[in-house]
């Protein structure tokens, strides 16, 4: 292992210029070190001005998600021990980007606010009943409460690249996930947003959301599970007139 | 949020080689063309028997011409790569679930498989082979 490694980072400084840039680092190459390491030490010691987000280093908080020779990489967990001499660091692809390596998130929290992700319970429930769930039920659904909202699915999608509006992978698999919810009674609501020209028929079943998950979630499953859902809803709704609220 | 307006991002025309499994994905996808041609093919038959003996006849040796024959191999190869990935990507469509444990993916792959031959066999049979 060298004793250096030659980091090249992707930079964007809208006030300086408009056009993006390439900047080379030589930064220490230590064997406990994640290229979050790198990048602090950047900051700290080689060049203050370089912008990018992080906050837990456990990969947990999503925060540093990014395109690391090219595949989208949360930078906490992947390993400087890894790479050969040098790395690329680019920002996340597919997403608007207001400089060097932080993406814009605001269209992906609007689109979460869209598929309404939290429990819509059939009447409210009183705070000591509460409500019960079995470990069956938990189960069906939990792979899918472990999205972190990293946006690397997003990066990974070639939909969302060639359609913005596209709700995209990880609001829809967390859709998915209140869908299952057996406290939920929600699915009909989401259905306007999740069944529509934006929702899970964009989708074309590439499943490459799945391959780069930190989390080992599976939206493209869960979306393919949407559209036979929403299939059968289309169905039974044609043979047979049914309550839609 | 800045106050100048985020870079937008732009897609090349060839952001399809740029990943293995996005190749695969077009590969896979590309695949329904060749189905379809041959189902084409399959309808042309059908015209040809109801026009007559000799136009069915006519049908039956473009078939087993060399470039019929090509075709038919080309569409067989390519419906065998696209079945078998849609088998591949089943279990993460149709989840069964025992209890709190999920079938293993492979069973349900399995299962796919088993259908696929049994129904191949009904079809043979049916077909007077």
């Amino acid at each position: 292992m060298a004793d250096t490694i030659t980091v090249r980072v992707l930079r964007y400084q809208p006030e300086a210029e408009e056009k993006t840039f390439w900047q080379e680092y030589e930064v220490p190459s230590r064997n406990d070190w994640v290229i979050l390491d790198a990048l602090n030490y950047i900051k700290d010691h080689l060049d203050g001005s370089l912008s990018f987000r992080w906050s837990c280093h456990m990969a947990v908080c999503g925060s540093c998600g990014m395109m690391v020779d090219d595949e989208p990489t949360l930078v906490c967990k992947a390993f400087l021990r890894d790479y050969p001499e040098s790395i690329e660091i680019k920002p996340l692809a597919n997403l608007p980007v207001h400089r060097d390596l932080m993406s814009d998130m605001d269209g992906f929290t609007d689109k979460l606010a869209k598929v309404k992700p939290y429990v819509i319970p059939a009447e409210a429930q009183s705070s000591e009943e509460g409500c019960q769930q079995s470990p069956e039920e938990l189960a069906v659904f939990r792979q899918y409460t472990m999205c972190i909202n990293c946006l690397l699915c997003y990066a990974a999608c070639p939909q969302v690249g060639l359609n913005p509006g596209y709700i995209g992978p990880a609001a829809l698999s967390l859709a998915h996930r209140y869908n299952l919810d057996s406290r939920d009674t929600g699915r009909r609501e989401r259905n306007e947003v999740t069944a529509s020209d934006e929702g899970v028929w964009e989708c074309t079943f590439v499943g490459e959301c799945s391959e780069v998950c930190p989390k080992h979630v599976d939206p493209a499953g869960a979306i393919q599970q949407m559209k036979l859902a929403s299939s059968l809803d289309w169905l039974l709704d044609k043979l047979v007139r049914r309550d839609k609220s | 949020m800045s106050r100048v307006q985020p870079k937008m991002p732009s897609m090349s025309y060839s952001w399809w080689v740029k990943r293995p499994n996005y190749i695969r994905y077009m590969a896979r996808e590309l695949t329904c063309v060749w189905i379809g041609a041959y189902a084409i093919a399959l309808v042309i038959g059908l015209f040809r028997l109801q026009q007559g003996a000799d136009e069915w006849q006519a049908w039956l040796a473009a078939m087993a011409s060399t470039p019929g024959l090509v075709f038919q191999v080309l569409a067989l190869v390519f419906a065998l790569y696209h079945t078998i990935s849609w088998f591949h990507l089943a279990p993460s469509t149709m989840p069964v679930w025992r209890g709190d444990q999920q079938v293993p993916p492979i069973i349900i792959e399995v299962v796919h498989y088993l259908v696929w031959i049994g129904i191949s066999i009904v079809v043979f049979w049916l077909a007077g082979g």
